[in-house]
């Protein structure tokens, strides 16, 4: 093997790795506070890459309006929910989160849209639109069925991902979109050609990281975080809601998703169910870190990028196969190696 | 005095079996009020219903406001702060992060002040404080399971045999810092098989055999009642005189 290839393929692997670090790392959060499996979880890279390619081109996305229906439904959930003991604090809590959010967030599209603007606003603008649909999908689809089994909750992360795949199909159609890149500036190391859109994946892998880090290691609501998906009746005990740890989760995860779906849009055209290949090769990393550890996972992720890369390249038709393989050996050794586990029950 | 906590005629059932029956308690201000009965009288079901963590039927009052509706965060926002049989700590996080999420519902200056107050109570937490809570020893744990519960600066503490599977020196130790809360201003509900050390610190006691009250008084007269002696401190002969 040419050693220029193989850099190459390796340079190739840690650039998709990183995507799946990040998704794999808010795969593992997510299960770890609310012991959900996010499927939807490649819906929020499609969304995420998707908006940002039509805001792009000039046009206003569909899942600005979906954010506001979503909340809609959501305040009519909220106010159910708190119908014994309806103070009017709560419900101005339930109308900013769920009505003004979402329509300020519509209309600072709506004013953007069609302009010539710059990357960054059309990035942000991405970012919070698929955050507000991350908040309102934990409201409308996890937080009901908090209490129930982790099968239940697989079922409905699945029923939510049919859904919103379908709504990508309606608001982006069927053809495949591309971004601009980030940067257009591209310099040489040696054989290797590293261009701004690649370095920006690494610099952005690595600054969520380490805020993430920081995010759980030095903040409250982050160790709040971790508390409730270490005890969660202990966090309950000392007055963490699991509703505002759900939420922060899925807030952090759709932005992760958004955010790697940006990334990858300018280097690879993205249909409306592509999402969900690129999602399971993070659940892939955060099945081999166990659903519980994010170093692992985020090494595993970028062994999965990299054998990728190296399939694509010597069997091309087989690439999927042989990186969903990967994912065999791991589980009969955790099956061999970890005791039975019954479910956590609350 | 006022009852700060009042549960009327409070039942808990797990499907078709009650557990509890027919149970009214009232802990007024400053006040240290302790439940003994034997294992599997329904004890630890009643604090956790008290809680909100399992469903009530009948009323359950704190500080004047009806607690029925409420979940265990916002009982836990009212002062109602519960110590469970199984600590429920944060086992992968050091000492120092479980009590400050032991403060997360209060304001950052109470935080502050909570923390002094629980280092003086329990100076063994501020050596361990960067410590894993998972690897504490069991009365460490069940000191910072207490201490953890004090951050949030409750009115009332409720304590689930806080000396379960403790040395007999270190569940003294327990219940003298038990006994110091009430000059703190913290009322204590206090569960326990103990009923030797909980009837010489609590004020009253209630006894409670298969979910139901069968007795209540002063601690000192439930102390020298002949039943509980025979039954709960296993000295039959010696407390001749009845309530």
């Amino acid at each position: 093997m040419n050693t220029t290839i193989m850099l190459f393929l390796v340079q190739d692997g840690i650039t998709n790795g990183a995507i799946y670090a990040l998704l794999g790392l808010a795969l593992v959060l997510v299960f770890a506070v609310t012991r959900v499996i996010l499927i939807p979880q490649g819906e929020f890279v499609t969304f995420g890459a998707l908006t940002y390619a039509t805001l792009s081109a000039g046009n206003m996305p569909g899942t600005a309006r979906l954010a506001v229906a979503m909340g809609v439904v959501a305040l009519g959930l909220d106010l159910y929910a708190g119908r014994r003991a309806l103070h009017w604090r709560l419900v101005a809590r339930a109308i900013a989160i769920n009505i003004l959010l979402p329509v300020a967030i519509y209309a600072l599209t709506f004013w953007f849209a069609g302009k010539n603007t710059p990357i960054a606003v059309n990035i942000a603008l991405s970012l919070l639109i698929v955050a507000a649909i991350g908040l309102s999908l934990y409201r409308l689809v996890f937080q009901p069925l908090a209490h129930t089994s982790v099968l239940v909750l697989l079922i409905a992360s699945v029923g939510a991902h049919l859904a919103l795949q379908g709504l990508g199909l309606v608001f982006f159609g069927a053809e495949g979109l591309r971004g601009p890149s980030i940067s257009d500036a591209a310099f040489m190391i040696g054989p290797l050609r590293f261009t701004g859109q690649s370095i920006a994946v690494y610099a952005i892998t690595i600054a969520f990281i380490v805020g993430l880090w920081l995010f759980f290691g030095f903040t409250l609501y982050g160790k709040a975080l971790r508390a409730t998906a270490v005890n969660r009746l202990g966090a309950r005990l000392v007055g963490i809601r699991t509703t505002l740890s759900g939420q922060i989760a899925f807030l952090l995860a759709s932005v992760i998703g958004a955010l790697s779906g940006i990334l990858i849009v300018p280097i690879t055209t993205l249909y409306y169910d592509t999402g969900f290949l690129i999602g399971l090769k993070g659940f892939i990393a955060a099945i081999i870190g166990g659903l519980v550890s994010y170093p692992l996972t985020a090494v595993a992720a970028l062994v999965v990028g990299t054998v990728e890369a190296f399939s694509s390249f010597y069997a091309s038709n087989f690439k999927e196969v042989i990186v969903f393989t990967l994912i065999l050996p791991v589980l009969v050794l955790r099956s061999l190696a970890a005791p039975e586990v019954e479910e956590e029950k609350d | 005095m006022s009852a700060l906590l009042k549960v009327a005629d409070a039942h808990v059932a797990y499907g078709k079996v009650e557990a509890v029956r027919a149970v009214s308690l009232e802990v007024a201000d400053n006040e240290i009020v302790t439940i003994i009965g034997a294992n599997g009288a329904g004890k630890t079901t009643l604090l956790n219903a008290i809680m909100g963590i399992l469903p009530l039927t009948g009323g359950v009052a704190f500080a004047g406001e009806d607690m029925q509706q409420l979940e265990i965060e916002d009982r836990v926002a009212a002062g109602l702060s519960l110590v469970p049989e199984h600590r429920e700590l944060f086992a992968t996080m050091n000492v120092e992060d479980n009590l400050q999420l032991g403060a997360f519902r209060v304001a950052k200056a109470v935080a502050a002040r909570s923390f002094e107050r629980v280092y003086t109570l329990f100076p063994r937490l501020k050596e361990r404080r960067k410590q894993l809570a998972g690897t504490l020893s069991g009365g460490e744990q069940q000191m910072l399971a207490m201490g953890r519960a004090l951050m949030g600066a409750p009115k009332l503490l409720m304590l689930d045999e806080p000396s379960l599977g403790l040395a007999p020196i270190i569940v003294a130790d327990i219940f003298r810092t038990i006994g110091e809360l009430r000059a703190a201003g913290v009322s204590v509900l206090l569960v326990e098989q103990n009923a030797q050390a909980a009837l010489k610190i609590a004020d009253r006691a209630y006894v409670m055999e298969l979910g139901e009250f069968i007795l209540n008084g002063p601690a000192a007269e439930i102390a020298t009642n002949t039943r509980v002696a025979a039954s709960y401190l296993g000295f039959a002969h010696e407390g001749e005189s009845g309530v």
